[in-house]
């Protein structure tokens, strides 16, 4: 089972959004990166495939040299190698390209990745690569075993679930329950440092879309609070104040 | 030049999701919106896509359609946009329109902004407004490319429902064998309960609620309201509800009018899953929960007497 496992480099979930220079870049300043979470999900899933059936997992980023400790973690959770491609990932299209070059020439049975990466929330790379492959793209991804060379898939669905069969290879978006997340260990931590990290440049690609600006939403007014004896006043208040009952 | 709408379905009824989806594109051009269904739908839930924008409906009605194989979809979404000539595609947010536009937009050749907010800006070429960051902040975003797609984040416009009904028009596409290499073995759907993603008002139940055995309170309140019923992380985590009523920054993201949280503390993850709701109201024991510095309406109390009390009160104001 050979397996691309391809990440984000996001702010943590707890990070302060600002921006800075006009409204036209993230404030970066004192932000924790990490591996987005759907992609710890979908790291995780492909290590538990690999202990039960063999192979290997490369790990494959889109963006500058700051990212060298994100991929060094992956490579430390049990990614065998990485592949960094030297270049801002500027929107979800150049993106998709940069990781159909890596993969269109490498045989991967599987290509994992997050449903969606947690800055821009586009979720949008798994189906432009499966596109650009001309293979399967499935997403959100909550359950993923393989049998006889056929992926049993779970993915949620509005309300419930669907039960899905594909034959590899295939790409996920992947979302929790497919794994626990997995901590490094020391041995990883360790064994991390001297595993491959090969760094590319990209091939030439156009981009779709243009960032013209960021704003951020206007600040929370006040909060009421009704006393826990009167709710007949919250209902009142729904009503006629916030009509929204 | 056409506007192309996919409307999806969910037990033989076109989504309110996709009935605003169709409006928002009816508030770019009145004239020229086409609503395009997939699969088994009765004449007259597609005709009356009209009350709410749609000019046409074009119908793939072929069973082979019936399941949301997204390959599959993906080309036929991609031949119905040559068929009437459209060069800008809506969807309203899913997890099966997520997974389609994408691929529908390199087959295309579009130009694509998820979680969209607000009606285009065609002052200078084709931008819009769209949340990111799980809700924490907002882009503008241009797009290029000779087409454009677009997917919606609920209540992004105001359902319109005073139009004309719709023509509807046969649409036959060869479907391509290859997409069929996936199938779907099965569905589980809970049947009769609003969903998540659709409800207008979504009640959400947190540990405080101390276990599943007390979930009826909860849903008491959603039934008296008409609402979905959701719950944070760590309840989903712990079994005690399924994993599609989780709310939050890893699971799903609602932008209801209103967001009532029961017993649930208010943690940043929780939180970007919820902030785009219109209003939020929390009712939590612990005064310093910081989930009341985000919410418009707040109450100091024990959910075991203050939820049933609230449950009371709305049915009688009935």
């Amino acid at each position: 089972m050979k397996i691309l496992v391809c990440i984000t480099h996001v702010p943590d979930t707890t990070s302060r959004i600002a921006f800075v220079n006009n409204n036209s870049e993230f404030d970066s300043n004192g932000v924790q990166y990490i591996i987005g979470p759907y992609e710890d999900y979908a790291l995780a899933r492909a290590v538990e495939l690999k202990e039960e059936l063999g192979g290997s997992i490369t790990v494959l980023h889109v963006g500058g040299a700051e990212a060298d400790p994100t991929i060094r973690k992956a490579l430390a959770i049990g990614a065998d190698d990485a592949i960094r491609v030297n270049a801002q990932p500027e929107d979800s299209y150049y993106v998709a390209q940069q990781i159909y070059a890596i993969a269109k020439d490498d045989s991967y049975d599987l290509i994992l990745m997050g449903r969606e990466s947690i800055d821009y929330n586009g979720g949008q790379v798994h189906g432009m690569v499966g596109a650009l492959m001309n293979i399967p793209s499935i997403s959100p991804v909550m359950q993923l075993n393989i049998e006889n060379g056929v992926a049993k898939i779970t993915r949620e669905i509005e309300g419930g679930k669907e039960l899905i069969e594909v034959p590899l290879p295939f790409v996920a978006g992947c979302q929790e329950p497919i794994a626990e997340w997995k901590i490094p260990n020391m041995r990883g931590i360790m064994s991390a440092r001297s595993k491959p990290l090969q760094v590319v440049e990209p091939v030439d690609s156009d981009t779709m879309t243009s960032t013209l600006k960021f704003q951020l939403p206007p600040a929370k007014g006040s909060i009421k609070m009704i006393d826990a004896d009167k709710v007949e006043e919250l209902v009142a208040l729904l009503k006629n104040e916030a009509k929204v009952l | 030049m056409s506007i192309l709408v996919f409307v999806e379905g969910d037990q033989g009824k076109i989504k309110n999701s996709s009935r605003e989806a169709v409006t928002y594109a009816s508030s770019i051009d009145q004239s020229s919106v086409v609503a395009l269904a997939l699969g088994s739908f009765e004449a007259s839930e597609l005709e009356q896509l009209g009350t709410n924008g749609a000019n046409s409906v074009l119908h793939a009605s072929s069973e082979r359609l019936n399941e949301g194989i997204i390959q599959v979809y993906a080309e036929v979404l991609t031949k119905a946009m040559e068929e009437c000539g459209a060069h800008t595609l809506v969807l309203a947010k899913s997890a099966l329109g997520d997974a389609v536009a994408a691929r529908t937009s390199i087959l295309s050749n579009a130009g694509m902004a998820s979680n969209v907010v607000a009606l285009p800006d065609l002052s200078d070429g084709f931008s819009v407004m769209r949340s990111i960051y799980s809700g924490k902040a907002f882009a503008h975003v241009k797009l290029k490319g000779a087409n454009r797609i677009l997917i919606l984040k609920k209540n992004t416009v105001e359902l319109k429902t005073n139009g004309e009904p719709a023509q509807i028009v046969q649409f036959s596409p060869e479907l391509n064998q290859e997409g069929f290499s996936t199938t779907i073995t099965a569905t589980e759907r809970v049947s009769g309960e609003v969903l998540l993603p659709e409800a207008d008002i979504v009640v959400s139940g947190g540990r405080g609620l101390k276990g599943p055995e007390n979930w009826h309170l909860i849903e008491d309140l959603a039934s008296a309201l008409g609402a979905a019923t959701g719950c944070s992380k760590p309840v989903s985590d712990m079994e005690w509800r399924p994993h599609h009523e989780h709310v939050g920054q890893t699971g799903i993201k609602v932008s209801p009018s209103l967001y009532i949280a029961i017993g649930i503390s208010g943690a940043i993850q929780h939180l970007a899953g919820v902030n785009s709701s219109k209003v939020i109201v929390v009712i939590n024991k612990d005064p310093d929960a910081p989930f009341f510095k985000s919410a418009d309406y707040g109450i100091v109390g024990d959910a075991f007497e203050v939820v049933p009390k609230l449950t009371e009160a709305i049915n009688a104001s009935k």
